[in-house]
C-alpha cells in the first residue's frame, strides 16, 4: 500500500521549522558557514538558493513521469546545474560586487544537498503545486537559518546589521565572529538552542497526554 | 543480438537526458548572450577602478584603451595609464587562463617601458575556498610586484632566491602556478607589440576614456 504523501500546506510548513534544512536536517552547511559573516551575502545566497530550489522542483515535478530510476540523479544534477549557472550569471550582471564577494560559493549551490534531496523526496513524486510549496517552504527555512546566523555574527563581529550600525560606538567588535571560527561557534550554539526548544516541546506534549 | 538490443535500450532510456541537455544548453546560451555585455562592462569598470593600484601614479580618468595585436596574432584590448600631468606611466594587460577549478581572469600592471611588473589583480576566479582563493589576497599579489619582465617568472616552494622567483601559496600550488603562468603568457604575448607601439608613436594623453587603435600595432 502506497504511503500517503504530505499535502502542499504540510510541505510548506515543514520546510520552515519542523524540517528546517539547517537546524533539523543539517543540510547546506557549506554556505551556512561560509557566507554568514554579513546579512547582505547571506540573503543573496538565500535568494539564489531559493531560485534554484523552486525552479528545479518545478522542472523535476513536470517530468517526474518520464524519469528512469537509474537516470534520475543525472537529470536532477543537470537541472540544478543549469539554474545555478543562470543565477550565477544574473548575479555577475546585476549584483557584481556581491557576486565577487560570494565567489565560488554560488557555483557550489550545485552540490547543496538541500536541493537534490527535495528533488528526490518531493518533486520527483508529487505534482507541481506541492513541489512549489515545498520549494518555497524549504527556501524560507534556509533563508531563516542563514539570517539567524548572519544576524548574530554581523552584530557581534561588526556591530552592524545589513551594514547599518546597531551597536553603540563603544562596542568592541568581536573579530572572531566574522572569521570561520565564529561561524562554527554560532552554528553550534544556535543548533543547541533549536534542539533544546524541540526537546522541551516534545516533553511537554508527552506530559500533557 | 542481445548486446545490440541492450545498446538500443540505453539510447531509448537516455532520450530525456539528451533532450534536457539540448534545452538547457540553449537556455544557457541565451542567458549568456543576453548578459555577457553587462558582465563585461562590470569588469571594465572594475579594471578602471584598480588601475591606480596596478600602476603607481596613474590617473584612471586619463586612461586610454588600446587595441594591439598580440604575439599570438589575436587582438587584445589593453589599458594605457597616464599620470595626472599626461605622462605615460604604464600599462594594464588583461589576461586569462585555466586555474585549478575554473578559468582565472587577471590584470597585469607594467611600467611605461614594460620592463617591470607593477601589480597583479585577480578579476575573476573560482579556486578552492580557503586555499586557492588566497590568490586574490594582497599578500600573494604583492609577490609579483617589482619583478622584471625580461625572464619568465618561476614558482618555488621556498623563499625566492632570484628576482624571477615567486613563492607559492601553501596548499595551493596549482593555483599559484596558474597565476604565474597567466602573467608570463600576458607578458610574452604583449610586451613585444607594446614596445613596438611605444617606438612607433608618441601619443598625447587623452582627456577621458577612449579607444585608440594604433596604425602599426603588430610585430612581436
Amino acid at each position: 500500500m502506497a504511503q500517503e504523501q504530505p499535502t502542499a500546506l504540510e510541505r510548506f510548513v515543514n520546510g520552515i521549522l519542523p524540517e528546517n534544512p539547517v537546524y533539523r536536517q543539517l543540510l547546506g552547511m557549506c554556505p551556512v558557514l561560509a557566507v554568514t559573516n554579513g546579512m547582505k551575502p547571506a540573503m543573496t545566497m538565500a535568494g539564489a538558493t531559493a531560485f534554484v530550489l523552486i525552479s528545479a522542483n518545478i522542472i523535476v515535478s513536470l517530468i517526474r513521469h518520464l524519469l528512469k530510476p537509474h537516470l534520475r540523479i543525472l537529470v536532477f544534477t543537470l537541472t540544478i546545474a543549469t539554474f545555478v549557472t543562470i543565477a550565477d550569471r544574473f548575479l555577475a550582471a546585476y549584483v557584481y560586487e556581491m557576486s565577487k564577494q560570494l565567489g565560488p560559493y554560488v557555483p557550489l549551490i550545485i552540490v547543496n544537498c538541500l536541493i537534490i534531496s527535495r528533488c528526490e523526496i518531493c518533486s520527483s513524486k508529487q505534482g507541481v503545486g506541492v513541489a512549489i510549496a515545498d520549494g518555497v517552504g524549504m527556501a524560507l527555512g534556509f533563508a531563516l537559518a542563514l539570517a539567524s546566523i548572519a544576524t548574530v555574527r554581523e552584530i557581534l563581529g561588526s556591530g552592524t546589521w545589513f551594514g547599518l550600525r546597531v551597536m553603540p560606538g563603544v562596542w568592541p567588535n568581536w573579530g572572531i565572529m566574522v572569521l570561520p571560527p565564529g561561524a562554527f561557534l554560532t552554528l553550534g550554539l544556535l543548533l543547541g538552542i533549536a534542539e533544546w526548544v524541540s526537546r522541551r516541546r516534545s516533553e511537554r506534549a508527552k506530559s500533557s497526554q | 543480438m542481445g548486446e545490440r538490443q541492450e545498446k538500443r535500450d540505453y539510447l531509448a532510456q537516455a532520450w530525456l537526458v539528451i533532450v534536457l541537455a539540448l534545452l538547457y544548453g540553449g537556455a544557457l546560451a541565451t542567458v549568456q548572450t543576453a548578459l555577457s555585455g553587462r558582465i563585461a562592462e562590470n569588469k571594465r569598470n572594475e579594471t578602471y577602478n584598480v588601475i591606480p593600484d596596478l600602476v603607481p601614479g596613474a590617473d584612471k580618468a586619463r586612461t586610454a584603451e588600446v587595441v594591439v595585436v598580440g604575439g599570438n596574432g589575436k587582438e587584445v584590448r589593453v589599458y594605457r595609464a597616464f599620470s595626472p600631468d599626461g605622462t605615460p606611466c604604464g600599462w594594464v594587460l588583461p589576461s586569462s587562463g585555466q586555474g585549478f577549478a575554473d578559468r582565472i581572469e587577471l590584470l597585469v600592471g607594467l611600467d611605461a617601458p614594460c620592463s617591470v611588473i607593477t601589480g597583479v589583480y585577480i578579476l575573476d576566479q573560482k579556486e578552492t575556498p580557503g586555499l586557492g582563493d588566497y590568490i586574490t589576497g594582497e599578500d600573494f599579489r604583492d609577490r609579483f610586484r617589482a619583478k622584471p619582465t625580461a625572464e619568465p617568472l618561476v614558482v618555488v616552494k621556498t623563499d625566492p632566491r632570484t628576482e624571477t622567483e615567486i613563492r607559492v601559496l601553501t596548499g595551493a600550488t596549482i593555483s599559484s602556478e596558474s597565476v604565474s603562468g597567466i602573467v608570463n603568457a600576458a607578458v610574452r604575448n604583449l610586451k613585444g607589440p607594446l614596445l613596438g607601439l611605444i617606438e612607433s608613436q608618441v601619443s598625447p594623453a587623452p582627456e577621458t576614456r577612449g579607444v585608440e587603435t594604433p596604425s602599426s600595432s603588430g610585430g612581436s
